[in-house]
This record gives C-alpha cells, sequence and structure tokens, in this order.
C-alpha cells in the first residue's frame, strides 16, 4: 500500500531536483496562448469609459452619439447620474465595436459631464489626512515612555513606503462567449475555481454554466483574484449581443483601477541598551489603500516579543483606486519600518548590524533558523570583508553599503481537490482546477504525480486552468503549492492503490505489500519480484482507475505545513552626488519546508528579489493632487527595474534534514518581503543617512544627504 | 565618403506617388535561415491611402500575408488581431517595455510603435518564427533551462531580443548584456534566468541558430 | 488613435506637397516611436500622416574634410554605429546608448529625436501643453519633479527631452531645413529650439510646411562629452543631462560650449558657466566650479529642487569625461 506521505530522500526521483518547467517550451516560443490572445469567430472588442477625477457627481452620460459610429455595437453607460466618482480611474461607461481601434475612437464619443470635486489625495502628512480606523494597541504607555526616556540609547525616525500598483504585464481582462445556453470565459485569473460565481449576474444563468479556462495568465501578484467589474461587463455584453467579446484592461487603467499596494509611513521611537539589546518600541504608523483605507502595520515585524510595545495605527482614505492584495500584504512595509528603524538603532549604539541582530533574535518566533540563515548569507556577500560602521569613510562620491533584513511568512496549502487516473495503457492524467501565475504550479503538481507513481515527468498529462476540474483554491499567500500537493499526492496515492489492488494477486502477495519506484512495481523487500508498470496497467482491463485526493488529505496525514523564516542581505553603491542607487549583489537565503521543484523555486525568490528592487528604488504610484488622476499610469514613468538594475543575485535555499521533514510550504511571498529593508539598510549603511521613504529615487537621496548635511 | 549610395533617381512608379518598396533583397541575411530572403512584397498603394481599410502585402517570417487593415492600425495589432500571430504581446502599448519585439530587416523594434503599413517590404520575424516547442532555438531552449520565465508574458519578446543580441554579440560579456537588453521589462523577475540564459548561449557559441 | 489618410512619398518634393496640401492637421512621421504613442494618447490627432521613410535623401552620413552631414531620418542606431561619428563626437554616442533600448534605437531617427512632443505627464494627460486646469497650472501645484528648473517663467514648464540636441548645440552643429518652396535655409541648432508661450505656439523654429533634412556638424577636432543622470540603469528618461565641447588648445580650453538637457522647454545653453573656463585646464576644481556657475540662475519649481544638484554635477562630470 503507498503510503499518503512525501518519500524520504532516498526516495525521491523528482522531488527537490532542479526541473525545467513544463510549460518553459510553450511559453519561449510565443505558442502559450493567455487570455488576451483568445480569439474567437466573430469577435467584438469592449472598452471601458474611466472617470478622469477622484472625486465628482455624475451629472449625465449620453452614449446615443457613440452608438451611431460605424462598426460601435453597443454603449452602455455604467453609473447613473448622480452617482459618485471616488476615484480616478472608476467605470463609468462601457463600448463594444467590430475592431479594438474603433472601439478606441468611439469612446470619444460618449459624452460624461461631471461636477468636479475636491479630491483627498494625501496620504503623507497624517495631521492633514483623513484618517478611518484607529487601531491602537497601547497596553502600558507609561511603562513605554518611562523605557524610552531611560533608554541609554535611542532613536527617533520617520520611515514610509510610497504606494505602488501591480502592474500585471497582461491585463485584467477575459474573453467571453455565450452559446447552446452556457457562458465560455477565458480570463487572466488567479482564481479559476471560484471565477464563474462572481459572474452569473451578468451571464443570467447559474455558475454550473459558466465554463472558465484559464491555462496561462500574465501576472497577479494579488490583484487576480476577483472577475471583477469589467469581467461581469464583458459577460453581459456577450450575453446581450450574442457575439464573443474580448475585454483587457487599457494599460492606464490597468494601473490605477487594477492593482494598488497601500502606502505606509510610520513615526518610530526605539530604545536599547549600549550594547544594542532592544527594550522599546514605539510607533505611529498610517497608511492609504484608497477608498477602503488601509489595514494596520505588523509593527515590530518579527521582533514582536520586544518587551515594551506601543503601536498607533490609523487608516487613511484617499480618493485612489483600492488596494488589492500585492504579495505579502502588509508584509513589505511592516519589514521595512522595522528593520530600518533597528537598524538606525544598532548605528545609534554603534553596534555592527549583523551583531544587533544576532543579539535579538530570541525576539523573534524563530531564532534558531534566522540565526542559520543570517550566517550563510553573511557568507555568500562577504560580510566580514565588506562591514563598516554607518557612513563610508572612502573618499570620492561613490559610497558602499551593506544592509540586513528579515522577514516571516505562512505558507500552509489551501483547500484543494484533484483526481489522478491511470489508464491501462499506462499514461496517467491529473485533473485539477487550480492554475499557474508564473510561480510553476503545473510543474509541480506533474512532479508529484510522477513521484508517487515511479514514472517519468513526461509521462504524465497535467490538466489545470479550468472550472469542471475539481475546485482548487485561489492562488494568493504562497498557499498553492502546499494545497495541490497535498491533494494531488493524495489523489495519485489513492489510484496508485486501486491499481495495487489489481497487481497484488498476480505478484502473489498484499496490496499493502506494493510499492512503485522508477518505472516498476515492486514488492517491498523482495527484489525478485516486480512488474514493469505498462504491464500492471493492463491489468486494469478496459477501465481507468481514478483516485480522488484532497487537501487536507483523506486520511488526515498533514503533507504541507506553515511558518518560514528567510535573510536578505544587499551590497549596494549610492552616488552621494546624483543620489542614484546601484544594486551590486543581493543576496537571499530561505526555507520553505520541503521543496519541490528546485529550479521553480528558486526562481520564485530571484524574481521576488527582483520585484523588491523595483519597489525599493523605482516604482510608486504618482497622484496628481488637484484632479486625482494618476499621473504615471505607463510604463515609462512608472518604473519597473530593467535587467541592468538588479544587480548580481545569489540564492540560497534552506534544504535537507530539519527542513524536508516539514512539507510543503509556500513561497511566493516570503522572499519578497525584506528587499525594501535590505536595501534602505545598505543605502544608510552607505552614505550615512536614512533616507526615510522608499522607492530611494535620486530626489529622495539628495533630500536626505542634504538635511543630513551629507551633500556634496 | 558617403556612408549610403546616394539615392537612386526615382523611378517612374514612385514619381507618380506610390508607396516606395525598400527591396527586402538588399537585406543582409536573416537571423533564421530560411527567411534569409523573404519573398518581396509589392506595395501598389496610391499615394494617399487610408483612412478605410487598405490592402497591405506584409512579408512575415518569410511568408507574404495579406491583410486589410486601415492605416492606423499598428503592426502589433495587425500580427495579433489579423494573422493570429499572438507571440507578440500587448502590454505597454506605448513603445517602453518590449513585450511587442520583432525584427525587422533582422533588427529589433517595437510593433506597437510602427504602422502595418509602414512593414510593406521589410521583412519582419516574429516569435513563431524563432523555434517551435518541439523544436527550440538555442536562445529558447536556454531560456527553459534557466528557467527565463514565470507567467512568460514577457518572454516572446525577451527571446526575440536576446535572439538578435546574441546575434550581433557573439562574444558578449555580462556588462554587454546589462547594456543591451534594456529594452525589455518583465514583472515577475526573470532577469537572472534571462543574463544566465543568454551567456550560457554566447558561451556555447550557438548564438546564430 | 483617431483614423487618418497615410502617405509615404519617395521625395521631398511630394513629401512637402502631401504636407501643405492637407485640409486638416498633418503629421510627419519619422521614426514612430514618439507619434505614435502621442496619438494613441489623443494628444496629437492628425488627419493625414505623411511618413519620411521612403525619402532615401534624407537617410545616411556623408563625412568630408570640413563637415559632417546627418540625414534626419538617419536611425539613432545607425549614427552611433558610424566609426567616425563614434570618432568625433562621443557625446552624441553617449546620449544614444543612454537610451538603453536597442529598439528605441534601431527606430528613432535623429530628425525624430529633435522635434519630440515634452513627455511632461499633465500635457500627455490631456491638459494641454502647458499642464493648465480651470486657469491654474497643474504643474506649480501639482508634481513637477520631472519638469523645469530653467527657462519656466512663463507658463512652459516643460522639458525638452531630445537626446542629441544638447550635444549638438555643443558642436556648433546647424540644422539644414528645407522650406515648402524647395528653398534651403540653415538654422543654428541653438536657435532650432522655441520655448511656447502659447499652446499653438510651437516647439521649433520649422515654419509650415518646412521640413528638417539634414544635420551639419563641423568636423573639428573638439573635446566633447556627455553626461547624463537616470534612475535606471536601462532605458529610461534622464532626469538632467549635460553636452559639453571644447578645443583643446595645449592644455586650456577654448570656445567651451555647455549645454544642460531635460532642464528646461528647450535645450539650456549657459554660456556664462562655459566663459569661466576660457582658457583655462579643465581639472576637477574648474569643472566643479563651471557646474556650480551653470546652475546659479536655476530656478526650481517646488519638488525639482534636486535636478540642480544633478545639473551642477552633471556639467562636471561632462567636462571631466571631455578632458578624459
Amino acid at each position: 500500500m503507498a503510503k499518503n506521505a512525501w518519500p524520504s530522500a532516498d526516495k525521491r526521483s523528482l522531488i527537490g531536483k532542479r526541473i525545467s518547467r513544463l510549460d518553459g517550451p510553450v511559453k519561449s516560443t510565443g505558442r502559450a496562448k493567455y487570455a488576451y490572445d483568445i480569439s474567437r469567430p466573430g469577435m467584438i472588442y469592449a472598452r471601458l469609459l474611466w472617470a478622469p477625477y477622484g472625486s465628482a457627481k455624475v451629472v449625465s452620460i449620453d452614449t446615443s452619439a457613440a452608438t451611431q459610429i460605424k462598426g460601435v455595437v453597443g454603449a452602455w453607460p455604467e453609473m447613473k447620474d448622480g452617482d459618485e466618482v471616488r476615484f480616478a480611474g472608476q467605470v463609468v461607461a462601457s463600448l463594444a465595436a467590430t475592431s479594438e481601434e474603433i472601439a478606441h475612437e468611439a469612446l470619444k464619443s460618449i459624452k460624461v459631464v461631471y461636477e468636479v470635486q475636491t479630491p483627498q489625495m494625501n496620504d503623507v502628512l497624517l495631521e492633514k489626512a483623513e484618517t478611518k480606523e484607529q487601531r491602537d494597541e497601547i497596553p502600558d504607555a507609561a511603562t513605554v515612555d518611562k523605557t524610552f526616556n531611560e533608554a541609554e540609547v535611542k532613536i527617533e525616525g520617520h520611515y514610509g513606503a510610497a504606494a505602488i500598483t501591480h502592474c500585471c504585464m497582461e491585463a485584467h481582462g477575459q474573453v467571453a462567449e455565450y452559446r447552446d445556453n452556457a457562458m465560455y470565459i477565458w480570463p487572466s485569473t488567479q482564481n479559476v475555481s471560484a471565477y464563474a460565481a462572481g459572474l452569473a449576474d451578468a451571464a443570467g444563468m447559474p455558475a454550473s454554466q459558466i465554463h472558465v479556462d484559464c491555462q496561462y495568465m500574465g501576472g497577479g501578484f494579488g490583484s487576480k483574484f476577483d472577475s471583477d467589474q469589467w469581467g461581469a461587463i464583458c459577460t453581459r455584453i456577450a450575453k446581450e449581443t450574442g457575439k464573443p467579446v474580448k475585454l483587457m484592461l487599457e494599460r492606464d487603467h490597468e494601473l490605477m483601477a487594477a492593482g494598488a499596494r497601500p502606502s505606509a509611513f510610520a513615526n518610530v521611537r526605539a530604545g536599547a541598551s549600549k550594547d544594542g539589546r532592544i527594550t522599546v518600541w514605539d510607533s505611529t504608523a498610517w497608511g492609504s489603500g484608497g477608498m477602503g483605507g488601509s489595514r494596520a502595520l505588523g509593527v515590530p515585524y518579527i521582533f514582536g516579543n520586544i518587551p515594551n510595545i506601543r503601536r498607533v495605527s490609523r487608516s487613511v482614505r484617499t480618493n485612489r483606486g483600492s488596494q488589492r492584495p500585492w504579495r505579502a500584504p502588509g508584509h513589505p512595509q511592516s519589514c521595512l519600518v522595522t528593520m530600518a528603524a533597528l537598524e538606525d538603532l544598532a548605528a545609534a549604539a554603534g553596534v555592527d548590524s549583523l551583531e544587533f541582530f544576532l543579539k535579538n533574535l530570541d525576539y523573534t518566533e524563530r531564532p534558531d533558523v534566522y540565526r542559520e540563515e543570517l550566517r550563510i548569507a553573511a557568507d555568500l556577500i562577504g560580510y566580514k570583508d565588506k562591514a563598516h560602521p554607518r557612513g563610508d569613510s572612502t573618499p570620492g562620491p561613490l559610497k558602499r553599503g551593506l544592509g540586513i533584513s528579515l522577514h516571516t511568512w505562512g505558507g500552509a496549502g489551501h483547500k484543494s481537490e484533484s483526481t489522478v487516473t491511470i489508464n491501462p495503457d499506462g499514461s496517467a492524467s491529473v485533473n485539477i482546477g487550480t492554475q499557474d501565475l508564473g510561480s510553476g504550479t503545473r510543474t509541480v503538481v506533474g512532479i508529484v504525480v510522477a513521484e508517487t507513481l515511479g514514472l517519468p515527468l513526461e509521462n504524465v498529462q497535467v490538466n489545470i486552468g479550468r472550472n469542471e476540474y475539481p475546485a482548487s483554491g485561489a492562488s494568493g499567500g504562497s498557499t498553492t503549492v502546499g494545497g495541490v500537493s497535498t491533494s494531488t499526492r493524495d489523489a495519485a496515492t489513492a489510484a496508485l492503490n486501486a491499481l495495487f489492488e489489481k497487481v497484488a494477486p498476480a505478484l502473489g502477495v498484499g496490496a499493502d505489500q506494493l510499492e512503485a519506484w522508477q518505472g516498476s512495481i515492486h514488492v517491498v523487500g523482495d527484489a525478485s519480484k516486480s512488474m514493469p508498470w505498462v504491464k500492471a496497467c493492463s491489468l486494469l482491463g478496459q477501465i481507468p482507475v481514478t483516485g480522488k485526493g484532497s487537501k487536507p488529505a483523506s486520511d488526515g496525514t498533514q503533507l504541507d505545513n506553515s511558518g518560514v523564516g528567510g535573510v536578505q542581505m544587499a551590497d549596494v553603491t549610492v552616488d552621494i552626488e546624483t543620489g542614484r542607487v546601484t544594486i551590486n549583489e543581493f543576496v537571499a537565503v530561505q526555507d520553505c519546508g520541503l521543496i519541490v521543484d528546485l529550479k521553480t523555486a528558486e526562481s520564485q525568490v530571484y524574481g521576488a528579489m527582483i520585484m523588491g528592487v523595483t519597489y525599493a528604488l523605482y516604482e510608486e504610484s504618482i497622484y496628481d493632487p488637484v484632479t486625482g488622476r494618476m499621473l504615471n499610469a505607463d510604463m515609462e514613468f512608472y518604473k519597473l527595474a530593467g535587467l541592468a538594475d538588479v544587480g548580481t543575485l545569489k540564492v540560497h535555499m534552506m534544504t535537507g534534514p530539519g527542513y524536508d521533514e516539514r512539507g510543503v510550504i509556500g513561497l511566493g511571498e516570503p522572499p519578497v518581503i525584506s528587499p525594501g529593508a535590505a536595501i534602505s539598510n545598505a543605502v544608510a549603511n552607505a552614505c550615512g543617512v536614512r533616507v526615510p521613504t522608499i522607492p530611494l529615487t535620486p530626489n529622495r537621496v539628495l533630500a536626505a544627504l542634504e538635511q543630513g548635511g551629507k551633500l556634496a | 565618403m558617403p556612408f549610403r549610395k546616394k539615392p537612386e533617381e526615382p523611378s517612374g512608379l514612385s514619381r507618380r506617388g506610390f508607396l516606395k518598396t525598400v527591396g527586402a533583397g538588399t537585406v543582409a541575411g536573416g537571423l533564421i535561415g530560411e527567411s534569409a530572403t523573404p519573398p518581396r512584397a509589392s506595395a501598389q498603394a496610391p499615394a494617399l491611402a487610408g483612412p478605410g481599410p487598405i490592402p497591405l502585402e506584409l512579408n512575415i517570417n518569410g511568408k507574404v500575408e495579406k491583410v486589410s487593415v486601415e492605416p492606423r492600425v499598428t503592426l502589433l495589432d495587425t500580427l495579433r488581431n489579423h494573422l493570429d500571430l499572438t507571440g507578440s504581446k500587448k502590454v505597454c502599448d506605448r513603445g517602453t517595455c518590449g513585450a511587442c519585439t520583432v525584427l525587422l530587416d533582422n533588427k529589433p523594434i517595437y510593433s506597437c510603435s510602427m504602422l502595418a503599413v509602414e512593414a510593406q517590404g521589410h521583412a519582419v520575424q516574429t516569435i513563431e518564427s524563432l523555434g517551435t516547442p518541439e523544436q527550440l532555438s538555442a536562445i529558447q531552449a536556454a531560456f527553459v533551462e534557466h528557467d527565463a520565465q514565470q507567467c512568460g508574458f514577457c518572454t516572446p519578446g525577451f527571446v526575440v531580443a536576446c535572439t538578435a543580441f546574441v546575434h550581433d554579440h557573439p562574444n558578449a560579456t555580462l556588462e554587454d548584456v546589462r547594456a543591451g537588453l534594456g529594452g525589455n521589462l518583465c514583472r515577475c523577475g526573470t532577469y537572472h534566468g534571462v543574463t544566465e540564459a543568454v551567456l550560457q548561449v554566447v558561451k556555447t557559441g550557438k548564438g546564430g541558430a | 488613435m483617431n483614423a487618418f489618410e497615410y502617405a509615404q512619398p519617395a521625395t521631398l518634393d511630394e513629401a512637402q506637397a502631401l504636407l501643405t496640401s492637407a485640409s486638416g492637421p498633418v503629421a510627419v512621421l519619422a521614426g514612430g516611436t514618439d507619434l505614435l504613442t502621442a496619438m494613441k494618447q489623443g494628444i496629437v490627432n492628425p488627419a493625414r500622416v505623411v511618413s519620411l521613410k521612403s525619402i532615401e535623401e534624407l537617410r545616411g552620413i556623408e563625412v568630408s574634410s570640413d563637415a559632417v552631414r546627418i540625414g534626419a531620418m538617419t536611425t539613432l542606431s545607425e549614427l552611433a554605429a558610424h566609426p567616425d561619428v563614434a570618432r568625433l563626437y562621443p557625446c552624441l554616442v553617449t546620449a544614444i546608448k543612454g537610451i538603453g533600448s536597442p529598439q528605441i534605437a534601431n527606430m528613432g531617427t535623429v530628425g525624430g529625436d529633435l522635434c519630440q512632443h515634452p513627455r511632461c505627464w499633465y500635457y500627455r494627460n490631456g491638459f494641454g501643453l502647458f499642464g493648465m486646469n480651470n486657469g491654474a497650472s497643474l504643474v506649480l501645484e501639482g508634481d513637477n519633479r520631472y519638469h523645469a528648473i530653467f527657462g519656466n517663467d512663463g507658463p512652459a514648464k516643460f522639458v525638452n527631452v531630445s537626446s542629441l540636441a544638447p550635444g549638438l548645440i555643443a558642436l556648433d552643429a546647424t540644422f539644414n531645413v528645407r522650406g515648402a518652396d524647395k528653398q534651403m535655409r540653415d538654422i543654428p541648432a541653438a536657435d532650432f529650439f522655441k520655448t511656447p508661450s502659447a499652446p499653438e505656439e510651437s516647439l521649433t523654429s520649422l515654419a509650415a510646411g518646412e521640413v528638417l533634412t539634414h544635420i551639419t556638424i563641423p568636423a573639428a577636432q573638439t573635446r566633447n562629452a556627455t553626461y547624463e543622470v537616470r534612475e535606471r540603469h536601462g532605458l529610461d528618461w534622464p532626469l538632467v543631462t549635460a553636452s559639453v565641447a571644447y578645443t583643446d588648445a595645449g592644455g586650456s580650453a577654448q570656445n567651451v560650449r555647455v549645454v544642460l538637457g531635460h532642464v528646461a522647454p528647450t535645450p539650456w545653453v549657459v554660456d556664462a558657466a562655459a566663459k569661466t573656463l576660457e582658457g583655462k585646464a579643465i581639472d576637477e576644481a574648474a569643472a566643479a566650479a563651471c557646474g556650480t556657475s551653470a546652475v546659479a540662475d536655476a530656478k526650481p519649481l517646488s519638488m525639482n529642487g534636486y535636478k540642480v544638484q544633478l545639473a551642477k554635477v552633471a556639467v562636471k562630470r561632462a567636462l571631466l569625461a571631455a578632458a578624459g
């Protein structure tokens, strides 16, 4: 009987190895079809008209002129007269035409009259901001004040992270086609199994008649869980016109309405003993995620067991598109505020940063993991040779520095169901209603089935991305790998055991004495008794066997786990005459339990570091304070790091004993948490002053240098 | 000494205001062997074309493709919406991100920033001409090996840009790679893999494949 | 973008006839990297587009003993790859390499680079060339981190974004222009760019129907260089650039030209600062002093004071780069 547990290290043929992703060839040859690429006979193109003001009242919407234009199939108001516009980018009207070009031009013929109001755009200055909720945690104010006042070393600082947006390469959107009393949807989504539920009203039919197919999707990062208003509009137009409809957001709309990571700012006071032992944390934090405000920062991040903590939080409302979960929601901002303040404290104490963090690890939940990771990261980046006290004293404008940050994440698997089928011809397939965001989910599912059945990866047909398959959770919060690997292992084990029942009599043993390994079915402990896989499968006769699996696993076995730690160190050069920051080297050390595919796991970390360089140095959503318009809703001034910006990256995954036996843990979020903090700390170490707010653009770096009296 | 030959006396054809056909035969050998000498497309449009749809003959991946599009339709939208060549992606649509990169007479360009009508008489190569899933080009095989793709949406544009890069820089160093691939952006963060992939192809000398 | 009629004539005569005969707005299409974007953004809405791509006489580089003559439709890649250009004018090659995108360099043309529309985000978002809303300047009230620090007294607060213009001015280039009457006229590079005081005014000295056909640069041996400051290391707009050129007369500088880019509605010539270097050796101290002098008259807006520092440093570094 195959056991529903991960095989031991000596029995792993695929798990933990560097395996190329299954869809690499179709992606690199341009053959992979994304939602944006779907074309259907007679398809029309829908476009959305969005409000150009952060705050306004809709007086009237007139679509009549647009509907008269040749090629326009229809135009529809999406707001009512008198409705409030609450952010620039809010959908006001929709239109469909026979070509993209006609749709784009005709949109200008929809006449909307607004009563423009003054938007609330400020999130930086707390005293002038419109605050919503107050979530304060002040267990013992008097002790906090007293401890701070009496601290041998103290700092007071301001830290912040500007709002950013997701900027998925593939815009949000979908193709919808109504035929045979069913709706067929090709979306770009992180949530295949649940996508249809959001469209039932628009389609005028139950979700059971809505077929969703997403084989490839061009990035989500937390912004593509819902079918969204535009999904509903596209579906409604398909139903109403009877024509297939493609509706993908244009880039400007994508940036202002389909993504947002809240800003975060904090005033921090912290104290320590002169040898670098933290004694007190006192922070007032605020931020804005648009109309909905923002959740409270989790500060002090990781070092939650600091003895005296006061935490004041304010949520700021602004007339911006509402926040969406952005990879590790809240963590990068909380991490930045905490690690920057603590690094400032270390500098004030005159204690080396690495020593400072090591000295206070007992205030974290996993000191042993961090200690080991700090040691490895320090070796990888050459910490001993490069470290210097704050402020590089080398002559000339180029100053070099090191920065450290630590992070954590949960990463337990989400709910998931899966079926694995073994056919009489020896082929195997897996059906699971998950999606591959580029994280390698398709490959992970295939590896788990192949490993379980003892087959080469290419013998397994992996079917994902359709809501007809057994339901699996949305891909967010690093929950996918734990979910799909558990349900798939469970299903493959069930299928294999069904096969064993057929094979056992032929080998003259009980099914519980069999194992599948390297293309054969063996009797455990008797090397002489085995049967090749294909012959064994032929014993199934006419009927394939299908095993069902789930997360949580059917027999209650836990194959996943939760809780990881990671350390990152950055080595940067700051040109103190221009304020320009260059990444020299950037190191990540990360644990994530049992790694299913080392190659795609490492890619997740490299990718997260690169995304981190982008938010640490370049990207921010810039809004006009007067009109509320996002000014850089494009890709020239909404700046993503390029290939030349990221320096030399090194990734070390914590694997082997002590890690593998924990089970599978998600990896999408953790490595994206620390880059802002590590790079900000490296910049402070290099140039001798803290640049309070990321991204660390020349204007901010020069301002900090000037304020610190260090401007050349 | 002039860099180029003096322009030839305009032919009677062009004097009458016909669209000038730039002979594709004058183009140096294609990066991919079979399209080295793409068929010459005739371009007999009147002096003023449009604004309605006009017939075009485009040399795409070594074949003459006939389409009818308005002059305002970009090369990218023509490839995607009229020829179902969807490997070239539409991301920024403003000549910044590189996801729409194609080769025009062997040089990488942004197909979103060129009108289809302008592409007449030139050899256009899209990602679809650079290998198949079954027979990957050297760059594509290296992309797979070094996992230079995650969501994959920027990947075809990157592959096209990298293909031209290694062709033009057969001895490229890391610094050359960083300086020479700035015209493509990725959000998932695949630059590490892309860099490794390009350096591997350079090292093995398969850039011309 | 709106529908338009299109022509791709083979001769300048035809092109200019098409430009002057149009009844509606007309646009000249060169490399397309700027115009197509502007048309998609709806800030340029021509009824007729005339492409210059098939006009062979507008392409190529001719080198004679006293001048280098560059066709306006020469691509930026072709210019940077030309051995004589690389030898004589490193300030231009640096500016082209600085663009960071091979695709842009392969498409963009010399003429197109010089005749770009500003990238001011208020302009690009539909608030007009001056970024006005209800009679007030959004640039002044809003986010002006990338706007002008010189020449911003009038309504124009945007910056000229040409990569080549500062270098060409520093090199004393001449812009050769052909009128609708087929007559050629020469415009000194520094006089080509205009700061409009009304939205309908032109950004260049080109009259209606005129086409920039060539750029002529003296072939005299000068020391010249460009230094650019960008946020990113790849494709990005510069925050500030400085191009400098001078004649090296036995270790002392003569005919010094210092031109800043991305700091004003036109390329910004700082002759007074340049004069301080006349007859001097270019060393760290002299270069730094020139940088300081170059920004003495800067008038930063609410958010772009850092560009003053960048301009100062860019001048210094460009001079030191030229001095080798």
